[in-house]
Order: C-alpha cells, then sequence, then structure tokens
C-alpha cells in the first residue's frame, strides 16, 4: 500500500503487528522482549522492521533481563518498551517497581492469556489487579491503558509513550490474546509524529562543569524514602485528575449499565444491541484508563441507572473497583469467564435478563 | 570552600582524581573496594573518558559505588546490572559502559543476566569483586566461598553435599565467544594494584574495538565477614582463595582477533 509521508495510511492488521509498527512511528528506539505466546509477533515485527529503520531489538534471556535492559535505557534516555503476556508480566514485576521508583518512561505491553501458572494461551483479563494494584513491591501505580480494537492497540502506543515521557513513570497497555492476534482495518499516524523530550536526568555522561547523574531506587534513609514516596503519590493524583478516560455508549437512559474494558466491552457492544432490540434500558461503561480508574463517573451514573453488571474475562477484578465507586448507591453484579474462555454476547444478555429478573423479585 | 593542598614547598605526586567524589566511603577497613574504586577511577581519568563513562552499581557493599564514581550512574536490581549495561550501551554505543558487582550479584542471583551478557559479546567491562562471602547482609554464603568455609549460613563449613562448590565462574565465561578479555587479580599488594589498573586500561580501551566483553575479577578480602584482621584476611586470602581463583589472565585479545 502506498505511503504518504505525513498523513496516517489505513492497513489490515494483527493487533500485535499493528502495535510493533504504531510504536516504530512512534519513535520507538529499543525494544527488549522475550518469546511468548500470544504476543510474540511484536518481537517477531520488530525483528524484520527496526533493523531497517533504525533501533535496537533484542531477544533477551529471560522477561527478568528484558525490564532490566528497559530499565538501563530508559535511564539513558531512550524510547523504550518491552511486551510480553502473564508468565513473562510476572517475571518483570521487578523492574517495573524498579522503575516506578526511579521514575523511568517506558511502554509495557501485556497481552493478556488466562492463568494462574503457566495457564493457557487464550486471551483472558486476569491480570487486572496485577496491573493496577502495583503489581511489584512498594506503593507504586503505573498508568494501564486497555484497548478494545487493534486501531487502539496502535493508537494507544502513542498515547503511552507521551504519558510516559510527561509524567516519568512505566505505562502498560492491557490487551489480551484476541486483540493480540485478530485483524483489524487500522488507521496508523505517521511516523516522526510524537515529539521527543529533552530528559536532563538522563545518564548519558557526566558534562564538564555538571554534577554527575544518578538513577536509583535506593535511598537508605526513611525520612528521604518518605519523600520519595509522597512525590509518587502527588504524581499519582495528578495522573488520577487529568488522565481518566472512559467511553460511554447509550448511558443517559440506561437502567441497566454494562462495565467492562478491552475484549469484554467489545462483546458488551454487541449484547447492548442485542438487549436493546429486546427493550432493555441498557447502557455500557468502558474504563479505558484502568489505572487511573474512571471512579467519578460511576457516582453521577448511579443516580440515574438502577443497577450496574460488571462483564470480565476473570474471576471478578475490576469489579471491585466499580463497588467502589459506586459506593452502595446501586446493586453491582457480576459476570466472568476465566481461563481463556471468551463469554458470547447472548451469554451477557442472559445474565442481564437474570439480574433485572431477581432485582425486580427482591423490590 | 576548598583550600589549597599544603605542600610544604614539595611538589604533590600523587592525588585524588576527579573523578573521585569527596564523600567518605562506607566500606570497613582494610576492603579492597575502595582501592579498586580509585584504580578505576584513575583510569577513567588519565584516558578523559569522563564525559562518557556510564557506570552500573550493583546491589552488595558497593550498591552506593555511585556516590564514590564522579561518573554517571545507575543503580540495578540485584544481580541484573550487566542486563541493565546492556540496555545503556545498546543505545548509547559510543559511551564507556561498565558493571560492578560481588560475587552474590554477579554469580548467583545474576548468574543468567552474566553468562548471556558475555555470550552476547556486549561490549562493556564486568568488575567482578570476589570475597567469597555476602558481605552486605552480615556475612552469608556465597556462590563462590570455599569448601570449609564458615559463614552465617554454612556455620559448620561449606560442605558441596549440600550446598555445593565454589563456583568458578570467571572460568565458565572465559569459554565464551563473546569474551574478549578475562582476567583475574588482586589488590592486597602495590604490584598487585598496578596490574589491576594495567587491566582495567587495557578493558576501557578494547571497548573501543566493539570485539566483546571484557572481565575483570578481583579476588579481595572481607575482613568483617571472615572475621579476621585486614592483615590476617590478606594473609588467609593468599593462602586459600589463591588456590582455588588463581589471578592471572585467563583469555586476551590476542587468542580471539585474528
Amino acid at each position: 500500500m502506498e505511503h504518504t509521508p505525513g498523513t496516517s495510511e489505513i492497513r489490515l492488521m494483527k493487533g500485535n503487528e499493528a502495535l510493533a509498527e504504531a510504536a516504530i512511528r512512534a519513535g520507538l528506539q529499543a525494544y527488549f522482549g522475550y518469546p511468548i505466546t500470544p504476543q510474540s509477533e511484536v518481537l517477531e515485527y520488530l525483528a524484520v522492521h527496526m533493523p531497517k529503520r533504525g533501533g535496537v531489538v533484542l531477544q533477551a534471556e529471560s522477561e527478568l533481563a528484558a525490564i532490566n535492559m528497559v530499565f538501563g535505557a530508559a535511564g539513558a534516555g531512550a524510547r523504550v518498551m518491552t511486551s510480553s503476556s502473564g508468565p513473562g508480566i510476572s517475571l518483570m514485576q521487578e523492574g517495573i517497581s524498579y522503575m516506578a521508583s526511579a521514575e523511568l518512561p517506558c511502554l509495557i505491553v501485556n497481552v493478556q492469556r488466562g492463568g494462574p501458572g503457566l495457564g493457557t494461551i487464550q486471551p483472558s483479563q486476569g491480570d487486572y489487579f496485577q496491573a493496577t494494584k502495583g503489581g511489584g513491591h512498594g506503593d507504586y501505580h503505573m498508568i494501564v491503558l486497555a484497548p478494545s480494537s487493534v486501531q487502539e492497540m496502535a493508537d494507544f502506543v502513542f498515547e503511552s509513550f507521551r504519558l510516559a515521557d510527561k509524567y516519568l513513570t512505566p505505562v502498560m497497555i492491557l490487551s489480551d490474546g484476541a486483540l493480540g492476534q485478530m485483524m483489524e482495518k487500522v488507521a496508523l499516524p505517521p511516523e516522526g509524529s510524537l515529539p521527543f523530550i529533552e530528559k536532563p536526568w538522563a545518564t548519558t555522561g557526566k558534562k564538564p562543569g555538571q554534577k554527575r547523574r544518578i538513577i536509583t531506587s535506593l535511598f537508605m534513609q526513611p525520612e528521604e524514602m518518605e519523600e520519595v514516596n509522597l512525590r509518587l503519590q502527588t504524581k499519582y493524583r495528578l495522573i488520577e485528575k487529568q488522565e481518566v478516560r472512559y467511553e460511554a455508549l447509550e448511558t443517559d437512559d440506561a437502567e441497566i449499565v454494562l462495565v467492562a474494558f478491552g475484549l469484554a466491552a467489545r462483546i458488551c457492544e454487541k449484547a447492548l444491541t442485542l438487549a436493546r432490540e429486546k427493550g432493555f434500558k441498557v447502557g455500557l461503561l468502558r474504563p479505558i484508563s484502568l489505572y487511573p480508574f474512571p471512579s467519578k463517573v460511576f457516582a453521577s451514573l448511579a443516580t440515574n441507572a438502577e443497577m450496574f453488571l460488571v462483564v470480565e474475562m476473570n474471576a471478578g477484578q475490576m469489579v471491585e473497583d466499580v463497588k467502589l465507586a459506586v459506593e452502595g448507591k446501586r446493586p453491582v453484579h457480576f459476570k466472568g469467564r476465566m481461563g481463556g474462555m471468551i463469554p458470547s454476547p447472548e451469554e451477557i444478555l442472559s445474565e442481564i435478563e437474570t439480574v433485572i429478573e431477581n432485582e425486580q423479585v427482591n423490590t | 570552600m576548598k583550600l589549597p593542598p599544603i605542600t610544604n614547598g614539595f611538589e604533590i605526586v600523587y592525588k585524588k582524581p576527579d573523578t573521585l567524589t569527596d564523600t567518605p566511603m562506607h566500606y570497613c577497613p582494610g576492603c579492597g573496594h575502595g582501592v579498586v574504586h580509585r584504580v578505576l577511577m584513575e583510569v577513567v581519568d588519565e584516558m578523559k573518558i569522563q564525559d562518557k563513562t556510564i557506570g552500573v552499581a550493583p546491589v552488595g557493599c558497593s550498591v552506593f559505588a555511585y556516590n564514590y564514581m564522579n561518573v554517571d550512574m545507575q543503580e540495578a536490581a540485584h544481580g541484573r546490572a550487566t542486563a541493565v549495561a546492556t540496555g545503556i550501551k545498546r543505545v548509547l554505543p559510543d559511551r564507556f559502559v561498565f558493571t560492578y558487582q560481588g560475587d552474590g550479584d554477579l554469580a548467583a542471583i545474576g548468574t543468567g543476566e552474566t553468562v548471556h551478557t558475555v555470550n552476547r559479546g556486549e561490549n562493556i567491562l564486568i568488575v567482578f569483586i570476589n570475597n567469597g562471602v555476602y558481605g552486605m547482609t552480615g556475612g552469608q554464603m556465597a556462590p563462590t566461598t570455599l569448601l570449609g568455609m564458615k559463614t552465617t549460613t554454612s556455620p559448620y563449613g561449606r560442605e558441596a553435599a549440600s550446598a555445593g562448590f565454589p563456583l568458578k565462574i570467571t572460568n565458565l565465561i572465559t569459554q565464551l565467544p563473546g569474551a574478549l578479555y578475562v582476567t583475574r587479580q588482586a589488590v592486597h599488594e602495590p604490584n598487585a594494584v598496578r596490574r589491576l589498573k594495567k587491566a582495567v586500561r587495557l578493558a576501557f580501551e578494547y571497548q573501543l574495538l566493539k570485539k566483546g566483553t571484557c572481565f575483570i575479577e578481583v579476588v579481595s578480602n572481607c575482613p568483617s565477614g571472615w572475621k579476621m584482621t585486614p592483615q590476617e584476611s590478606n594473609k588467609w586470602m593468599e593462602e586459600n582463595m589463591f588456590p582455588m581463583y588463581p589471578l592471572g589472565d585467563l583469555k586476551v585479545p590476542s587468542q580471539t582477533m585474528n
């Protein structure tokens, strides 16, 4: 397909490949990764294209090594990323905690598969807690964005690098095996459209007359360590204020609001259409930023809607955040599938019918 | 305020290089770390590469190496120094990059990173301080602890049957094609320090060749961990550590570069 520089380009691509191509266009300078299904296409795509277009691709000996290479490259000022799936992301938690503390910007992509343990290679949303609540040791958060289409797999790469640089923090794209593997039309942003920023903290070699630069997460004095924590928490409050993203679909007159992210939200859209055809007033709230969680929107939704139904591909993780946000004002129901199973729109429709029936019986 | 040194009319022939900070070191009396720090930074100073050098500190006694070395530095997670250094060197290939690691860091928790970094032939210098003990955490058994050697976690002496053998990781990585220059040195006497400095100089110069990893093991003492005076520890090191970890070059570039 012809590509005119400076304009976006339409292609049919797998989610993983669209994400990788977007990363190159977003000015990715280094990628460190390790093969794991269902995200290996990211590494494979970059291994083909990065050498031709300038940039480092390195297949590390483990995800543990990969994330620490990301640490080094980020500390040296590069735009850098890695990607993996559940078992590999677990190994990366060490490095993510260190990067959050050392305030290093990077992108980490989790193309989720079913767990726990070695689990399965089928899509899942079982890593929500790990992604949004810290995951590694210590008090920290990453910004977490959840795409629900191949288009968003690409778009969120740009957004993630922008946010990582702005807030000096690791950013995660929390995708899943279906979004990574499925092919869709995607409009790719033009290459070089994401500017680079000055990184006066990066270790690039001590300039004469300037102080040396140190990147560390070690602060032995508790007073100093608390200062670091306070600085991080201030940053997180700012992120919570400024970077909430969600999509609301037909929530204005909705009596029951479905809440779902990523692939589950895609399926809920179809369930919503089916339910509306049957006369149920159903809406959909799709959190896009899982951290910061769009808590505030639930306060206003809870005044009109009668109940919420949270649909996830896990045993019930985001539902805890929804309950906290709804503050007991309305009932919050949950429908989940686990271990790589994907709920069908009909299954969700039937759940909608069940909870409405039960609520009517109860009231 | 910096006062001029009192020279009493004599010429200054030995001074602290600008590549070392004025921060007092936290190392125990008699420990080899301070000497190795100084040797490394003297070479950086003499080669005038302070503005091109980036170091990676480990977890262990030398965790605060960045407080003393006046160059840009990153503090790595335990065992991950060579992975961090790989990340730095790959995006800044014209810089001089080194790691500084102890035996627990490099040869236990970081074995995978060590082996694969050398196997990729990353153009960095790895400085490996081997004192056969975990110094920082209070004298526990290290992978390089000698058989029969008592530590807080091998209180009856290291037994091969339960704790395995002392790991000669330097010999192990010497076999890898990515290793360009591998040498084992010490800092227990002035001549040894001079030999180490020569090795460090070579290792930094070899980085320009982009032909592979340079690896310098420094067999050192740990008076506190070994529960000895500095003098006793040096004697014990010569009698016990050197036979297991003999000093000298294990691999020099002429063998690998034809």
